[in-house]
C-alpha cells in the first residue's frame, strides 16, 4: 500500500494568482489546506528608512509606490499627517479635488480588483471590461499630474495645481484614423470636469455591466459563496478594515466616522455584507464603486460653481508662482529654500488615517522638529489582512486559496513597504 | 476626548504612566511589564471596548533631536558646504528608554482612538506579546522584531517577515546605515547570486536640520 502523507506546496512568488510577489508555503492534506504560511518581504524597499533621510515633500512620490493601484490615497495621507502636525487645513477647493481624486481612486482600484479577481477564478472578460475603464480614470491622472499613475499631485496645504481647462484629446497617427479619433475625443471636448462629469454618468451603466456576468453567475457564486466566511468578532480581532470589515457585517467607513475634508458635506451610502464570505465582499465593493460615482459627481458640480485657490499662500510650505519668481527677490528666496532646505515641522507626534479603498490607510508620524520625518510608519490595510490568510485558508481547497488571495486585494507595494 | 482621559486615569490607576493629549489624540504611556493587562482592560471594558488593534510600529529614539547643521546662528558665520553628519543636538526630551512601541487602538463601538506607548530600554528589548489579546499583533510583531531587534516574549513564531532570508541586522534601528551592509549581483563564474560588501556611498544631499523658531508653529 503507498504511504499516504501530507505535502508541502510552494505557491509563488512567481505566479499569476499571486497578485504580484507572494510566496505561500502550503501544507496540503490531498486537496485541502492544513496549514498556509505566507512569506513577504520581496518588494520591501525600505520606503519608511527612506523617508526619514529626506525632507517631507521628497517622499510624497514614495507614497504613491506604496499601494501602487490606489496611488493618490496614500499621499492623502500623508499629506494629511503633515498637515496636521504643521497645523494648517488647505483651502476649500483642493478638499473637494482630494476627495473627487479619492473616489476615482477607489474606482480605480476596484476596477483593478475586479479585473484580477475575475481573472483568477475563470471570467477573462472582466479583465478586459474593466481596463476599459480604467483607461479613462487614468488620462484624468495624466491631465491632472502628468503621470498616468504615480503622480505626487497632494501637497501639505493644498495640491499641486488647479484642474486643466481642456481635457486632452487624442490625436491622428498612423494607428488611429480620424474617424477613430472622432469618436474617441466625443466627450473630451470640454474641460476635465465635463469629462469626469460624464464618466460619473454613464459609469453606473457599466457596473451594471460587470454585474451581469458575475452577480447571478452560476459559476462565479460557486467559486465565492462560502469561500472565506469571517464572522465579525473575528474580522475586529485581525485587524480587518474596509470592505473586508465591511463584508463582514459591520458597518465602519471613516468617511462617515471620522469624516476628514469634505466628506461630512457629501450624501452617499456605505454598503454592509452579511454572511462575510467572499461573495459579499464582492458585492460591498461592486457597490461601492456606485457611491464613488456619486460622489464624484457631487464634486463636479461643487467644483464647477466655485473657483478658488487650490493650495495655501505661505510661501514658506508651498512653492511661489513661477511668474513672481520672476520679479520678486523674497519669492525667488522663499523657492530656494523651499526646494533646497524644505520646511521644519513642528516636533510631536501624529496619526492621520484615509479610508483606503483597502481599508484603514495610516500613517504614524513623529517629528522632532528637523525638516525630515524622524520616524514614519505606514499602516497598510493589506498587512493585515494576508496575515489572516492561515486562518482564511485553512479547511479550504487549494483552488479556493486564489480566491482568497483575490478577495483581500492584496498589493505588494504596501504589504512589504 | 477629556472623558476618555478621565476615564484611563479610572480605570488604570497607576498603571497609566503619563496621558497626553496632542493635536487631537490620546496618547497612553504604560510600562512594558503591563500591555498585556492594560490591553486587556482596553478590549474588555464595555465602555471602551477597543477590539481593534490597526497598528504596532517601533520607534528608535536614539537620535532624536539631532541636526547636522547648527542654524540659529547661521546667518552671521555662513555655513560650511561639507555636510558633517548629526553633530548639533537640540534639547530633546529625555526618553525613558532608546526604543519605544507604539500600539494603535480603534473602538468601533465607541468611534474613539488611543495610542498606546511603552518605552524600553535594555538590550536586547524585550516586552511581553499581545497575540493573545489582539490576534492582528501577530504580524506587526514579527516586523517590529525584524526591524528594530524588539524581542517580544510570548509570540509564538517570532521569525523575520519583511527582510531577505538570512539578513543580519536589524535595519530600521537608527546606527543601521541607510545603504545596508550588503548587495547582491549576478556572479557570471559561479552561475549564481552573490552577497558582496556594498559599493554605494550614501550622499546626504539635503542635510538635516532643527529650526526652533517656531515659523510654522501657526
Amino acid at each position: 500500500m503507498p504511504e499516504i502523507r501530507n505535502m508541502t506546496l510552494n505557491f509563488g512568488p512567481q505566479h499569476p494568482a499571486a497578485h504580484g510577489v507572494l510566496r505561500l508555503i502550503l501544507e496540503m492534506d490531498g486537496e485541502v489546506i492544513e496549514r498556509a504560511d505566507p512569506h513577504i518581504g520581496l518588494l520591501h524597499r525600505a520606503t519608511e528608512k527612506l523617508a526619514e533621510s529626506k525632507p517631507f515633500n521628497q517622499s510624497i512620490g514614495y507614497m504613491d509606490r506604496l499601494d501602487y493601484v490606489s496611488m493618490m490615497c496614500n499621499e492623502h495621507a500623508y499629506v494629511m499627517a503633515i498637515e496636521r502636525l504643521l497645523g494648517i487645513t488647505p483651502p476649500i477647493r483642493a478638499q473637494y479635488i482630494r476627495v473627487m481624486f479619492d473616489e476615482i481612486t477607489r474606482i480605480l482600484n476596484h476596477l483593478m480588483w475586479l479585473g484580477a479577481h475575475g481573472l483568477d477564478i475563470g471570467a477573462m472578460t472582466m479583465f478586459l471590461y474593466c481596463f476599459r475603464e480604467r483607461e479613462d480614470l487614468m488620462d484624468c491622472y495624466e491631465a491632472v499630474s502628468g503621470t498616468r499613475m504615480h503622480a505626487t499631485y497632494y501637497r501639505p496645504g493644498g495640491v499641486y495645481r488647479d484642474l486643466p481647462d481642456r481635457m486632452p484629446q487624442y490625436e491622428v497617427s498612423k494607428w488611429r484614423s480620424e474617424a477613430e479619433c472622432r469618436e474617441l475625443n466625443r466627450n473630451r471636448q470640454g474641460s476635465m470636469l465635463d469629462f469626469i462629469d460624464d464618466f460619473a454618468d454613464r459609469f453606473p451603466a457599466c457596473v451594471d455591466e460587470y454585474e451581469t456576468l458575475l452577480t447571478d453567475n452560476r459559476i462565479w457564486k460557486q467559486r465565492t459563496v462560502d469561500i472565506g466566511i469571517v464572522t465579525p468578532e473575528r474580522a475586529l480581532a485581525l485587524g480587518f478594515t474596509g470592505p473586508m470589515l465591511r463584508g463582514s457585517g459591520i458597518a465602519w467607513d471613516l468617511r462617515k466616522k471620522q469624516p476628514y475634508e469634505v466628506y461630512a458635506d457629501l450624501d452617499f451610502d456605505i454598503p454592509v455584507g452579511v454572511n462575510g464570505d467572499c461573495y459579499d465582499r464582492y458585492l460591498v465593493r461592486v457597490e461601492e464603486m456606485r457611491q464613488s460615482a456619486r460622489i464624484i459627481k457631487q464634486c463636479v458640480q461643487w467644483l464647477k460653481a466655485n473657483p478658488g485657490p487650490v493650495i495655501l499662500e505661505d510661501h514658506k510650505l508651498t512653492p511661489p508662482k513661477r511668474g513672481e519668481m520672476k520679479g520678486d527677490m523674497e519669492s525667488l528666496i522663499h523657492h530656494f529654500k523651499l526646494f533646497t532646505e524644505g520646511y521644519c515641522v513642528p516636533a510631536g507626534e501624529v496619526y492621520a488615517a484615509v479610508e483606503h479603498p483597502k481599508g484603514e490607510f495610516g500613517i504614524y508620524l513623529v517629528s522632532d522638529g528637523a525638516n525630515k520625518p524622524y520616524r514614519l510608519k505606514a499602516r497598510a490595510p493589506g498587512f493585515a489582512h494576508l496575515s489572516a490568510m492561515n486562518e482564511l485558508a485553512t479547511g479550504h481547497m487549494l483552488a479556493d486559496v486564489v480566491a482568497i488571495i483575490g478577495t483581500m486585494d492584496i498589493v505588494f507595494g504596501e504589504i512589504d513597504r | 476626548m477629556n472623558r476618555l482621559v478621565e476615564r484611563l486615569r479610572e480605570l488604570l490607576g497607576a498603571r497609566a504612566l503619563d496621558l497626553i493629549v496632542d493635536r487631537g489624540e490620546v496618547t497612553l504611556v504604560v510600562d512594558g511589564a503591563d500591555v498585556v493587562d492594560v490591553g486587556e482592560a482596553l478590549r474588555d471594558t464595555p465602555d471602551l471596548a477597543f477590539k481593534l488593534l490597526l497598528d504596532v510600529s517601533g520607534v528608535d529614539y536614539q537620535t532624536y533631536g539631532q541636526a547636522d547643521w547648527r542654524t540659529q546662528e547661521a546667518s552671521s558665520t555662513g555655513f560650511s558646504r561639507g555636510v558633517s553628519r548629526a553633530q548639533e543636538t537640540v534639547e530633546a526630551p529625555a526618553f525613558p528608554g532608546r526604543f519605544g512601541v507604539v500600539y494603535h487602538l480603534l473602538s468601533v463601538a465607541h468611534n474613539l482612538r488611543l495610542r498606546m506607548k511603552a518605552y524600553l530600554g535594555d538590550e536586547p528589548p524585550r516586552l511581553p506579546s499581545v497575540v493573545d489579546v489582539w490576534p492582528a499583533a501577530n504580524w506587526y510583531e514579527r516586523e517590529a522584531f525584524d526591524l528594530f531587534g524588539i524581542l517580544f516574549e510570548g509570540h509564538p513564531d517570532l521569525r523575520r517577515i519583511l527582510t531577505d532570508y538570512g539578513f543580519i541586522g536589524h535595519p530600521f534601528r537608527k546606527d543601521f546605515p541607510l545603504e545596508g551592509h550588503v548587495e547582491v549581483r549576478y556572479d557570471a563564474e559561479k552561475q549564481r547570486v552573490v552577497y558582496q560588501p556594498v559599493t554605494i556611498e550614501n550622499r546626504v544631499l539635503v542635510p538635516r536640520v532643527i529650526r526652533g523658531d517656531g515659523r510654522h508653529g501657526h
